[in-house]
């Protein structure tokens, strides 16, 4: 599996009348072919605008302004807008929340799945309807030669998310981003589409980054997480990793505070105090200090930096109470690299 | 609390409720049918107790709460609190039956008015019903304001300037002020984020402890329906499939449709990923034109030929099930 995507430290901006914010500050992960990373948070915690920043979707006042989005051998930092065009719906696709207000009301189906087919493809106009409608039968969607020429407000809402996923699947796309792809449709629904994700991930091999604050969903898709709290990845591993050695306070914290139908009857819950601070005054120090049960001096003062630290898997953490093992893996990593060098001299 | 009293009398009980939105077309507005949001629902609800109500959105549960609280009339049916019938008291009577009975609604941002300070949202309910001065209300405002974790400081803050849990907190507290017994909670963490739906639980569920109150809590994320409620009623196109204590419905579910509502639910635990799941396909019918006979049976895997001819009524003595086929664990 080769190196497919390189997220390096990225901090994405936005100019207001009163200066600019900052809502994704030091953002950095990596996803190779056909693997799937969540990216986890609550709302404001800019996992969104991650994967606007890396499709050049911002609002016109948003831009990155430090770090670099490698994908294959292309910098999507610093693309133009032309580059851009070609890489969007063809290489890296993306479904949204709202399936009613991404699709085009006055739009059939058909002509609003046909157009990038026929744009990226270069499809006939019959080979496209073809292929479109072949495309909505692999979703699991019935009577699909009907449904091609219907209008939006026809289908229920797991069947326009259906249509979505067959719109950014069509061109092959190597990355696909899902934005909270389940989080308006009901359980039943839900459980649906990811087995129809799960499905055509097997059989494209297509890398997906997910965005979801439902631990539920990650332990159901993802290879690996991504914590986010306030604009920073705060913990990052393998899914088994973060669900059976959870470290950092905040993903600790956000685990005890769900409830769950197989927690035990009589547990409490364990919620997290305060809220999450507004990006325009972010705490100079550790952005999580003020609602960490495990909050010391340093941490008001001093920025905690996201480190990788001994663990059974590559597991990072930026949390001070870590430093430990943190220098632990750091010393053991110059071992390895010394006895390499032993060895190839 | 759990299991209510034989001998404890019912605070509200409802009987055979139905609501109907007529379907109108034409240029004379012509009704040509209707949409059965609300289809012949009974339960009681027992003083201290939470009911849950559960089901997928369009199953008619929100409608149900408006009803119980006569933001909807009813089609047809009765809904008695402590012996009236809400349904067809008089508007004079309703408002003094209104401070024994409050909602809380799902979104915090669009149920408070943006142009009033807090404590004058919060006072205003005891004025309107005259149950106390200027100056009692405002004491009464800052003990609320206590008790649900608002610093007394906010009272001259307008709405804008709280975040979403503490907005859904002033709702509470608003609530409160009238000091009833029994509040609808309609779908009212669903709005908020992870950390903060385990705050306003914990608050709800404080407060009934300490204030004895009743609540019917409607939701769709079963996770914190079983954390809050006592019993649970699960809803499909405007009627109950099921209805039984918690412990009941999650460990021995004998509705099909409850079955596949809770294998639904993703389990934050990766091992389990490959379990076999049972996943239905299709959506829910439209109320407008429900199937006949019973109405899961488009979307059940054990549907019989019965099933799609006659619907199956609410039977048993605790735990009430509407199918012709129950799961039976003995059997499987």
């Amino acid at each position: 599996m080769g190196e497919l995507l390189k997220v390096d430290k990225i901090k994405t901006e936005f100019q207001t009348d009163k200066g600019p914010v900052t809502s994704v500050d030091e953002v950095s992960f990596d996803l190779k072919e056909g693997e799937t990373i969540c990216l986890v948070g609550e709302s404001g915690c800019g996992k969104s605008v991650t994967s606007l920043s890396i499709m050049h979707l911002l609002d016109r006042n948003g831009s990155v302004t430090e770090g670099s989005i490698r994908f294959e051998d292309k910098d999507l930092a610093h693309a133009s807008e032309a580059k851009m065009r070609k890489i969007r719906g063809n290489d890296i696709s993306m479904i949204f929340q709202e399936p009613m207000t991404s699709l085009n009301p006055v739009l059939t189906i058909g002509d609003q799945l046909t157009e990038g087919i026929r744009l990226h493809m270069n499809y006939s106009r019959a080979d496209a309807r073809s292929y479109a409608i072949e495309m909505l039968k692999k979703v699991g969607i019935p009577r699909a030669e009907g449904i091609i020429d219907e209008y939006p407000h026809k289908l229920s809402g797991g069947m326009r998310q259906r249509v979505m996923i067959a719109m950014a699947l069509s061109c092959k796309p190597k990355l696909l981003i899902a934005d909270e792809p389940t989080t308006a449709l009901d359980v039943t629904i839900q459980a649906q589409i990811l087995k129809l994700m799960k499905k055509l991930r097997e059989e494209s091999n297509t890398a997906i980054i997910l965005i979801t604050h439902d631990l539920g969903v990650v332990a159901e898709m993802a290879d690996k997480v991504a914590v986010m709290y306030a604009g920073q990845v705060v913990e990052e591993t393998d899914v088994y990793t973060l669900f059976d050695n959870p470290k950092h306070p905040y993903t600790l914290g956000l685990m005890k505070s769900i409830p769950h139908i197989t927690n035990p009857d009589d547990m409490r819950l364990n919620s997290i105090p305060g809220s999450v601070p507004s990006a325009r005054n972010m705490p100079k120090g550790c952005r999580f200090y003020d609602r960490c049960p495990h909050a010391m001096k340093r941490c008001l003062a001093e920025k905690p930096e996201l480190k990788p630290i001994e663990d059974k898997q590559a597991h990072s953490i930026r949390c001070f109470l870590y430093e430990e093992e943190e220098k632990n893996y750091e010393k053991k990593h110059a071992e390895k690299q010394h006895a390499e060098k032993e060895v190839s001299s | 609390m759990n299991m209510p009293l034989d001998q404890e009398k019912p605070l509200l009980q409802v009987r055979h409720l139905k609501k109907y939105y007529p379907i109108k077309k034409g240029v004379i507005s012509r009704t040509v049918g209707y949409v059965k949001a609300v289809d012949d629902v009974s339960f009681d609800i027992y003083p201290g107790e939470t009911m849950g109500i559960v089901g997928e959105s369009g199953c008619g549960k929100s409608t149900t709460g408006r009803s119980l609280v006569r933001l909807e009339d009813p089609t047809a049916g009765q809904v008695l609190f402590q012996g009236k019938d809400l349904a067809t008291v008089s508007q004079k009577e309703m408002r003094k039956l209104r401070t024994d009975l409050q909602i809380i609604f799902q979104d915090p941002y669009s149920s408070l008015n943006p142009r009033k300070r807090i404590g004058d949202l919060l006072a205003e309910p005891l004025l309107a019903h005259k149950m106390a001065t200027k100056a009692e209300a405002e004491k009464k405002v800052n003990e609320i304001m206590e008790i649900v974790g608002l610093p007394k400081q906010y009272k001259n803050r307008y709405p804008h300037q709280f975040s979403g849990g503490q907005r859904q907190r002033i709702g509470i507290a608003r609530a409160l002020m009238l000091r009833p017994k029994l509040i609808i909670c309609d779908e009212p963490v669903s709005a908020l984020d992870v950390s903060i739906q385990a705050q306003v639980l914990n608050l709800l569920k404080d407060l009934q402890k300490s204030l004895n109150l009743t609540y019917v809590f409607i939701a769709h994320g079963l996770g914190a329906v079983k954390y809050i409620s006592d019993r649970i009623t699960v809803m499909y196109l405007g009627k109950v499939m099921e209805l039984a204590t918690t412990r009941e419905i999650f460990e021995h579910p004998k509705h099909p449709y409850t079955e596949i509502l809770l294998n639904a639910y993703p389990i934050p635990n990766p091992h389990e990923r490959n379990r076999t799941q049972m996943v239905i396909e299709g959506d829910v019918p439209s109320p407008a034109n429900p199937p006949k006979g019973c109405v899961f049976h488009t979307r059940c895997p054990f549907a019989k030929d019965i099933c799609r001819e006659k619907a199956p009524g609410l039977t048993g003595k605790d735990h009430l099930v509407a199918c012709h086929f129950p799961i039976d664990e003995g059997k499987v």
